[in-house]
C-alpha cells in the first residue's frame, strides 16, 4: 500500500533575502547571483555575522536584498572598504559584490592590491560585458566585435583594447587562495557556481586568504536580447572567451570538502 | 511513476521573464495571459500533469518567486 504525505516542501526562498521584490529588470541573472549568496550565507549559519559591501553599479541596492548587515561603497572602492571591515572584526564574514565596471574599470587598482595583500575576504564578481546601470557602455570585459552604446560599431580592439580576463589576471598574486571563473547560464552551471561560492566563504573562514568568483552572467536589457536569448549568449559568446575553471586553488583551499 | 510535484509563483516577485518557462524539463509551464501581477507582469503558472516537482525552475529564476512542493510517497508494510 502506498500513502502520500503532501505539501512536502523541496524548495522556498532562502532566509537570506529580505521580502523586498528587486529592481534589477525581468530575467537578469544578477537575481541568480543573489539568490546563491543568500541560499549559501543561510546554509553556513553566518547570516548574522555577514557583512556585505555593495559597489555603485546595478547591484548599488544590494543592501535592501540580504538578511545582513551591509555597507555602501564608493565606486570601484569596495575591496578596501571590506579590508578595513575585516581588519577591524576578523570574526566577520566580510563580502564585497562588484560589477565589471566597478571591479575592472574605476576600481582595478583595489582589487588587484586586496588580492595581492591576500585580505581575508570574498568577492563576488558579475561579468556582463557592459556598464549595466548607466545605459550599457563599454566595460574592460566587453568582447571584441561587441556593439555596446561606447562602441557603436563594436568594440575594436585596435583603439579600445582588449577585454581583461580578471581572474586569469588576479590567480598570479600570491596573496590568492581562491580564484575561479563560473557561470549563470543553466542549471547545471547555477549548481557549479553555488559550489564554488561556498568554498569561497569557507576559505575565507579558514583565514585562507583572498577569495574571488567570478560569474558570467546577462544584461538583457542593455544587449538587448530576450532573457533566454541573454543566456544563449553567455554560453556561445562569453564563455568560450572567459573560459571557466578554477584559476587559484591554493592548497588549503584544494582540501576544504563540501 | 514519476514523482507528482507542484509549485507555487509569488505574485510579488515574479517578473515574467520566462526563464523557468524554458529550463523546466517536463514542459509544463507558461505565462498565465489571463492575469496580471500588482506590478503589470503575467506570472509564471504549470498549465498541465507533469510536475515532478525537480525545482529546476526554482535554480534558474532570478527573482526566488518559485516554491517547490513534491509529493512523497512511502511503501507502508502491509499489515500481517
Ligand atoms: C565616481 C563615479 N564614476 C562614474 C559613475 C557612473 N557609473 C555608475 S555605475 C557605473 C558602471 C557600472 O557597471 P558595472 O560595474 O559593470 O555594473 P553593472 O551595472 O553592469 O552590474 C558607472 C560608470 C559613478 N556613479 N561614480
Ligand atoms: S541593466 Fe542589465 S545588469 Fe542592470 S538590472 Fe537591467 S539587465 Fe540587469
Ligand atoms: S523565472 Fe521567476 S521571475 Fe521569471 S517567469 Fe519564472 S517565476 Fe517569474
Ligand atoms: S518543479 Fe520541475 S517539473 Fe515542476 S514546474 Fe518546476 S521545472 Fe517543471
Ligand atoms: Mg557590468
Amino acid at each position: 500500500m502506498v500513502t502520500t504525505a503532501p505539501n512536502n516542501l523541496v524548495y522556498e526562498r532562502p532566509e537570506g533575502f529580505t521580502d523586498t521584490p528587486t529592481h534589477y529588470c525581468p530575467g537578469c541573472t544578477h537575481g541568480v547571483a543573489h539568490r546563491l549568496v543568500a541560499e549559501v550565507l543561510e546554509e553556513m549559519g553566518v547570516l548574522d555575522k555577514t557583512i556585505g559591501v555593495a559597489p555603485v553599479g546595478c547591484a548599488v541596492f544590494a543592501y535592501n536584498y540580504f538578511e545582513t548587515d551591509f555597507v555602501e561603497a564608493p565606486h570601484g572602492r569596495a575591496p578596501a572598504m571590506a579590508t578595513g571591515i575585516k581588519r577591524v572584526m576578523p570574526e566577520r564574514v566580510v563580502f564585497t559584490y562588484q560589477g565589471d565596471g566597478d571591479l575592472a574599470s574605476i576600481g582595478m587598482g583595489e582589487i588587484v592590491h586586496a588580492a595581492a595583500r591576500g585580505e581575508n575576504i570574498t568577492v563576488i564578481f558579475i561579468n556582463n560585458a557592459n556598464y549595466g546601470m548607466t545605459g550599457g557602455q563599454m566595460a574592460p570585459t566587453t568582447l571584441p566585435g561587441m556593439k555596446t552604446t561606447s562602441s557603436p560599431n563594436g568594440r575594436d580592439v585596435e583603439t579600445q583594447g582588449y577585454p581583461i580576463r580578471v581572474s586569469e589576471m588576479l590567480s598570479t598574486l600570491d596573496g590568492a587562495g581562491y580564484v575561479v571563473r563560473r557561470s549563470l547560464h543553466d542549471p547545471k552551471n547555477i549548481r557549479l557556481a553555488k559550489k564554488a561560492i561556498r568554498i569561497a566563504f569557507e576559505t575565507q573562514i579558514r583565514g585562507l586568504g583572498f577569495s574571488l568568483v567570478e560569474l558570467l552572467s546577462t544584461c538583457p536589457v542593455n544587449w538587448n536580447m530576450k532573457p533566454v536569448d541573454a543566456l544563449k549568449f553567455v554560453e556561445e559568446k562569453m564563455v568560450p572567451y572567459f573560459p571557466l575553471g578554477d584559476y587559484k586553488l591554493s592548497a588549503g583551499a584544494a582540501q576544504i570538502k563540501i | 511513476m514519476p514523482a507528482k510535484g507542484w509549485i507555487e509563483v509569488s505574485d510579488l516577485y515574479c517578473k515574467g521573464c520566462e526563464l523557468c518557462i524554458s529550463a523546466c524539463p517536463q514542459e509544463v509551464m507558461e505565462l498565465d495571459m489571463s492575469r496580471l501581477t500588482p506590478k503589470g507582469y503575467h506570472p509564471a503558472h504549470i498549465f498541465t500533469d507533469g510536475c515532478t516537482g525537480c525545482a529546476i525552475c526554482a535554480i534558474v529564476c532570478p527573482d526566488a518567486a518559485i516554491t517547490v512542493y513534491r509529493e512523497v510517497t512511502k511503501a507502508v508494510p502491509t499489515a500481517a
